[in-house]
């Protein structure tokens, strides 16, 4: 008892043999959390930074307008287009638009439809104007500018 | 070695497999972009119909805190130039807790409310008069030319300015606020209560034409 035996050869090398296992759980954790962009962004989008962020609840009510510099100048210009699911269209198409997003929905939902429009920072209030305008004539109201943290 | 090939070991090395997931790992955070659906929420007003102008709201100039950008981003705010936008929310909050002319139903709000906020009352005759419906409304006008960028930091400000009223008023921090999902009763109570009385009365002007596209 009085004497301590000097251990013989305690083995040095931790058990590996679960590290894959955690690592795979967290390589599911990020898979299933992860939304993969479905569609291919033809506009430029660096969105701007503000502090009184919300989120929104439900996402299927949730349609994107997104709005900027198209990145094929060669093919679309310089001026600042509007992307609806992956074409390009004018600012008169999004009447038409809006109420094939207002279809997807079901009817009780039709008028709580939230457009959340990706602006550019670079895209000046002209083309912005019009589109709520647009907006108000599709009678979608419920508008969301999307911005991101501001970071100080 | 050769004799003892009868008893090699069983299992499969397995050290290489963390190697692999690591991989895997790395390959799905590096290609995916995590969804951020946040953003300003707004309500645009009812579209205009052509033949009935939209009715002339008599509003007292005392009652309307102006907010001009012009094509180059400068800021006119009551009158005066604003280098930046620091200040602006407070002068917002100052603008609507003003209470200059409380009607009887206004100076019933103004009891509700805590005494941080009774603190900030200036009860200045020449701004707003109560913040109820028509009393306070806060007015932007920008210019086709304007960024969106300043468009969205000065409505950024005058949000911030209400919602700090709001949060305030429920005992809260404006984050906390801001995070009422309304899901449950007690938070939908919490947001119904911050705002009771006092609407968010935001103008947003249509743009004039001069400087852009």
């Amino acid at each position: 008892m009085s004497k301590f035996k000097k251990k013989n050869k305690t083995k040095e090398n931790i058990p590996t043999s679960a590290l894959p296992d955690i690592i795979f759980m967290l390589l599911f954790f990020f898979m299933v959390t992860t939304v993969l962009r479905e569609n291919e962004m033809l506009v430029e989008q660096k969105l701007p930074q503000a502090t009184q962020l919300q989120k929104l609840e439900k996402k299927s009510l949730i349609s994107y307008l997104y709005v900027g510099k198209p990145k094929n100048t060669a093919l679309y210009g310089t001026e600042p287009r509007i992307q609806a699911n992956d074409v390009l269209i004018g600012t008169k198409d999004i009447v038409l638009w809006v109420n094939q997003e207002k279809d997807k929905l079901s009817e009780v939902e039709r008028d709580q439809i939230t457009i959340s429009m990706k602006s550019d920072i670079e895209v000046k209030m002209g083309p912005i104007a019009d589109i709520q305008l647009e907006l108000r004539e599709a009678d979608a109201r419920k508008l969301m500018y999307a911005a991101v943290g501001k970071v100080d | 070695m050769a004799g003892k090939r009868g008893r090699m070991s069983q299992e499969v090395n397995a050290g290489s497999m963390a190697d692999i997931a690591f991989l895997l790992l790395i390959f799905f955070l590096v290609t995916t972009t995590i969804a951020s659906d946040k953003g300003l929420l707004t309500v645009l007003p009812p579209k205009q119909d052509p033949n009935t102008p939209p009715p002339e709201v008599p509003l007292n100039e005392r009652n309307i805190f102006n907010i001009l950008v012009n094509a180059n981003d400068q800021l006119l705010v009551e009158g005066e130039p604003m280098n930046n936008t620091e200040n602006l929310s407070a002068e917002v909050k100052a603008f609507i807790l003003n209470f200059g002319r409380p009607n009887e139903e206004a100076t019933a709000l103004y009891n509700s409310l805590p005494e941080s906020l009774k603190a900030q009352v200036n009860r200045d005759p020449k701004s707003s008069d109560h913040p109820m419906a028509g009393g306070a409304v806060v007015s932007i006008k920008t210019n086709r030319g304007t960024s969106y960028e300043k468009y969205l930091e000065v409505y950024d400000q005058v949000k911030r300015a209400y919602f700090e009223i709001y949060a305030e008023r429920v005992g809260l921090t404006a984050d906390q606020y801001r995070a009422l999902s309304g899901r449950t009763a007690a938070e939908k109570e919490l947001t119904d209560r911050g705002k009771e009385g006092i609407p968010m009365a935001i103008s947003i002007a249509e743009p004039d034409k001069i400087g852009g596209n």
